[in-house]
């Protein structure tokens, strides 16, 4: 569905986006990641056909962005970060109107509007002004707008941004479901969203790809992955010692809680779980054991450690 | 298709906005002002000159006429520019051409109903004298048609500024400067004494104060007629290419 080949961008001498190369399955939902001014929007605008890449080539549905360009917006659904409106326009005039010059008509162009204001939640606003409407409102009609023409491919860029926790819910379970039918390639800051509903991951980093995947994938690549936990009642020193002599344990610490119990944190190397050995160890100790657990991996993890230490 | 569309947002944009109905408030009462002024100006003595040629060669007239072109397009471009909303205008499958024209041809709608309302005021003077306001139909069709052809060209070169800046001020105090310039080209030689023959007629093309003096006396010039649609055409493709320049320059 996207193609994008060496994609580069400059803005009066500074680098946006640098030789950008990745692809977007039919029917994919991908979460695109990164840093503020990492190159997100810039990409989006470039496959949107709202800016020219200076170099490189990106293609939509088969559609070469800068030479067919009309041919790649009549399929494209695309919510920019800022979701700018005709204030003195009222919803339902302004949806209508969004339909029509996208080649929507006439009996169809009333169905479609009706379906996405249903979609979006906007029918106690249809008639209000767009001026007159909250932040999170707008947002909706961005997205209501996005969706008229039905379009294959949906470009959101940062969608639930300046909603409330209800909306952002409500938004997440639509762009699930819209899923279902479209492609999607989505920014957002929110890693919790992304892991929810992406297939996959483009983490972009200084204006490069700097890693894509699975959400899981992700975690598991990650040098240090999940932390395991363990309270054993024992002594500090030889329990450290024993711990660290684990295979696959980079560093034990050993924080001491109440009543001889100490709790103990590992860190381990990615992809190794030494929690049966713990166990292990501590059956042949005599060592009392009443926990054992280990931490999930989460996205936030993997971004900061991707977009702060460079690639993996 | 498109273009139809993006027209009647343009035409709906003006009419949903104060700022038209201010400017078509303040534009009536200036050219009712105008209109009584010459009747006034009749009334001292006999004239030679009809009640049309006395609206349409006052200084009230022109000074209002030269005002409203910055404020009818100054926000075309600019105010999209401003807002973002560019944005998804452009990423709506419209070619910019159809932008382009919609945008001309709402201001230039506009442009006409400012000037509707004036016919009444012949109406109701022949109505209440029972006096000609003309004479004969050439006048009347004469300056209509050269309000218009002027208009068309000051309207474009409004565009044109417009699609200069983002910042609405700017784009206006740009239109009006260079519509008072080539305004007062045509002035030229009342200021200038030494000036050659050449260059005399050269600037006579751009007196848009002798082409509404000849039309409204109901003399039909050809060469008025020619110069306004080029220039016209010439200042729309400029603005063309500076819109589409947009993608590049930022």
């Amino acid at each position: 569905m996207i193609k994008v080949e060496g994609l580069t961008k400059t803005y009066a001498g500074v680098t946006a986006i640098q030789d950008l190369n990745f692809t977007v399955e039919k029917g994919e939902i991908v979460g695109f990641l990164g840093p503020n001014g990492a190159g997100k929007s810039t990409t989006m605008r470039i496959l949107s056909c709202f800016l020219p890449a200076t170099s490189g080539r990106a293609s939509v549905a088969g559609f070469d962005v800068a030479s067919q360009s009309r041919e790649v917006r009549s399929r494209v659904g695309y919510m920019p970060e800022n979701v700018a409106l005709y204030p003195e326009m009222r919803v339902q005039e302004y949806l209508e109107y969004r339909a029509a010059l996208k080649g929507v008509r006439g009996r169809r162009n009333r169905q479609r509007v009706n379906a996405v204001k249903e979609l979006c939640s906007l029918r106690d606003v249809e008639f209000k002004l767009i001026g007159a409407l909250s932040k999170g409102y707008r947002q909706r009609v961005g997205l209501a707008d996005a969706l008229l023409h039905d379009p294959d491919l949906l470009i959101l860029d940062e969608p639930t941004i300046g909603l409330d926790p209800n909306q952002i819910r409500q938004v997440r379970q639509l762009v699930r479901d819209l899923g279902k039918r479209h492609t999607i390639l989505l920014s957002t800051h929110i890693l919790s969203e992304v892991e929810m509903i992406c297939n996959r991951v483009l983490i972009i980093n200084r204006g490069r790809i700097a890693a894509s995947d699975t959400a899981e994938n992700l975690a598991g690549r990650v040098r240090t992955a999940g932390a395991v936990t363990a309270e054993i009642r024992a002594d500090p020193a030889h329990l450290e010692a024993a711990l660290a002599a684990l295979g696959g344990v980079r560093k034990a610490e050993i924080i001491p809680l109440d009543d001889g119990w100490q709790g103990c944190t590992l860190r381990i190397d990615a992809k190794q779980d030494p929690r049966e050995a713990i166990a292990r160890l501590a059956a042949e100790r005599q060592w009392p054991l009443r926990a054992l657990g280990q931490e999930q991996v989460s996205l936030e993890r993997v971004f900061a450690e991707i977009t702060q230490a460079g690639e993996i | 298709m498109n273009f139809f569309t993006l027209l009647n947002r343009e035409i709906r944009a003006y009419f949903l906005s104060p700022v038209a109905w201010v400017v078509l408030f303040f534009f009536l009462l200036l050219t009712g002002f105008n209109f009584y002024a010459g009747v006034a100006a009749l009334n001292r003595g006999p004239s030679e000159i009809t009640v049309v040629e006395a609206f349409f060669n006052t200084v009230f007239f022109w000074f209002g006429f030269i005002l409203i072109f910055p404020l009818i397009t100054m926000r075309l471009f600019s105010e999209e520019f401003k807002m973002g909303t560019i944005e998804p205008l452009m990423t709506a499958p419209v070619r910019d051409s159809q932008v382009v024209l919609a945008k001309y041809c709402g201001a230039l709608f506009f442009y006409v109903v400012l000037w509707l309302p004036s016919l009444l005021y012949f109406v109701v003077f022949t109505r209440i004298t029972r006096l000609e306001t003309a004479g004969a139909a050439g006048p009347f069709i004469g300056s209509y048609a050269m309000l218009l052809l002027i208009g068309m060209f000051y309207l474009s070169i409004g565009c044109l500024a417009s699609t200069l800046t983002r910042n609405q001020i700017i784009a206006a105090i740009m239109s009006f400067s260079v519509i008072t310039l080539l305004f007062f080209l045509g002035l030229l030689n009342f200021f200038v004494l030494n000036v050659t023959p050449a260059l005399r007629e050269m600037t006579a093309y751009f007196s848009a104060l002798e082409h509404m003096s000849e039309a409204s006396r109901g003399i039909f010039d050809s060469r008025p007629l020619v110069f306004y649609l080029s220039l016209t055409i010439f200042v729309l493709f400029l603005t063309f290419h500076v819109f589409q320049s947009r993608r590049w320059r930022n």
